[in-house]
């Protein structure tokens, strides 16, 4: 069993992705050990009416997921009233996270909105997602180049909120060295291994960060899930340490009716 | 058959090519790559003299030199000084054990002065790996896009040339040689993103498309992924995986007496 944390559902904005249907796209899952996931939406990048994105997420996870997929509400911190977003994602779709794009929706983690938004996240016992980037910035659009976030805000942000889960995504083929180790000091911040790069990808990023606090994303269906699910073999994990990363620390961190 | 067109001596620690060597084989082992082609010592040196290019190429002969059967060599040149290339390639392929050509970011393939190089290449069955992208914002002053590969193929139109990274953005580097037969998408050192492999065999035929995978910068699991995950037939994934690459170094294989 695999716990994926890094899938998108909807359409890319820039091409056709093979398996963009939600039903083909949990078919693949489905046929690679993907026991469940957490969805968000392509369609949260750049929309405006993020209560209708949100909403047909819910709705494609609960007509086609049967519980594999689980919906993962984007809030766009920009956008006027979006603390209201965060209440419809809490209290009417049922929804445990969070993600942010804050490089499309043009803020920083600095923010003052950002605190605000922690405080609500942690007071509901929601978690946070954050996508450092969607995809290689030497291949962007030319009419839209979207620099990687900044997490230098982080650290401060998380301190304030100590039992806050907050994971970054399509993180780890840039974040690297002092920067990492920094932020992976707090045992709540998580990492997932889509974006990954180097031979032995996993078994080198456990000597920075802790084995525990490394999850499975494999950034369906904008990568090839066979990309992540080839991780697990380069790095010689063990099988116990394996389970952790592909399995355990998930549902330890996001599910606490499973401790 | 997995036969890998692009690695690096980069990425694992170790003080000596041999110990790197070693380490990355142990790698390709786990995921059943069984022949690699290295190419470009380290550091890594955009515009290398004839001397930095000689030191850079003694490291990759040095490294492949106890793996023989399962590791080959391709001669790092640089086209702004042809002579002292054209001296590197005769070195090291003609009378040495390497069998293709490394072309980075030190000058654009387009420029008439590279050809006697390819000439060169050509007849001693060399196979030339061209370093191409289309990067948003703009290429390096030397580094050539795909484009401009396809038009120096066509003064080429016998030599088999790779069109590295397939020009990085694959979306614009399929189409930049679809038209022209005698190049060949390189596939490595670009992002796991799904739908290329597809595109590339719509467009290209499979017999083009040539898997690499840019280890150490990269991974094989992410590259490997690229023909693995696509949804094309099980012969097509063959032919990318090692097929094509073993039809075109088979010539200068057996020329050097290497068991194809």
């Amino acid at each position: 069993m695999i716990f994926d944390t890094n899938v998108y559902l909807s359409r890319w904005p820039f091409r056709r992705l093979p398996n963009d249907e939600t039903p083909a796209l949990i078919k693949k899952l489905k046929q690679n050990q993907i026991s469940q996931g957490f969805a968000g939406s392509f369609d949260g990048l750049l929309h405006k009416d993020i209560r209708s994105v949100n909403q047909r997420l819910s709705d494609d996870c609960k007509s086609f997921g049967s519980g594999t997929l689980i919906p993962i509400g984007s809030i766009n911190l920009n956008l006027p009233n979006w603390e209201a977003d965060v209440i419809t994602c809490h209290e009417e779709l049922a929804m445990p996270g969070l993600r942010l794009h804050p490089n499309y929706h043009q803020y920083q983690l600095s923010d003052d909105k950002v605190k605000k938004l922690f405080a609500m996240a942690a007071e509901r016992k929601l978690f946070i997602q954050i996508a450092m980037r969607m995809e290689d910035d030497r291949t962007h659009h030319p009419l839209m180049r979207i620099p990687d976030v900044k997490f230098e805000a982080l650290p401060d942000l998380m301190k304030q909120h100590d039992q806050l889960q907050v994971t970054i995504l399509n993180g780890m083929k840039s974040l690297r060295g002092a920067k990492l180790t920094s932020l992976t000091e707090s045992p709540n911040l998580t990492v997932e291994i889509a974006m990954l790069e180097g031979v032995g990808g996993i078994e080198k990023l456990m000597k920075q960060v802790p084995y525990q606090q490394i999850l499975f994303g494999s950034y369906a269906p904008f990568f090839y899930l066979e990309s992540s699910l080839n991780k697990l073999k380069e790095s010689n994990l063990g099988m116990e340490i394996e389970q952790q990363i592909i399995w355990q620390n998930a549902r330890k961190r996001f599910f606490v009716t499973d401790s | 058959m997995i036969w890998d067109l692009h690695c690096h001596l980069s990425g694992v620690d170790g003080k000596t090519v041999d110990e790197r060597i070693a380490q990355l084989m142990d790698y390709a082992d786990r995921m059943g790559v069984e022949r690699l082609v290295f190419f470009m010592g380290w550091p890594f040196l955009t515009d290398p003299t004839p001397q930095e290019f000689r030191k850079q190429n003694d490291d990759v002969m040095q490294a492949i030199s106890h793996w023989h059967d399962r590791a080959f060599g391709f001669v790092y040149l640089n086209a702004k000084y042809v002579e002292e290339s054209l001296i590197e390639l005769d070195r090291c392929v003609k009378n040495g054990p390497m069998v293709g050509v490394k072309l980075w970011v030190a000058t654009r393939c387009n420029d008439p002065k590279i050809d006697p190089i390819i000439k060169r290449a050509g007849a001693l069955n060399a196979l030339i790996y061209q370093h191409t992208w289309f990067k948003t914002g703009g290429n390096l002053v030397g580094e050539s896009t795909t484009s401009d590969l396809a038009l120096m193929a066509k003064r080429h139109p016998k030599v088999p040339l790779i069109a590295g990274h397939t020009g990085g953005d694959w979306e614009l580097g399929i189409r930049a040689i679809q038209n022209s037969p005698n190049v060949y998408a390189g596939f490595g050192g670009f992002d796991p993103t799904a739908g290329a492999t597809e595109m590339a065999v719509r467009t290209l035929g499979a017999d083009r498309i040539i898997y690499g995978s840019d280890i150490g910068g990269r991974s094989f699991s992410s590259q490997l992924a690229k023909v693995q995950g696509a949804d094309i037939p099980e012969v097509s994934k063959r032919l990318i995986l090692g097929g094509n690459l073993k039809r075109l170094l088979t010539p200068i294989l057996n020329t050097k007496g290497i068991n194809v």
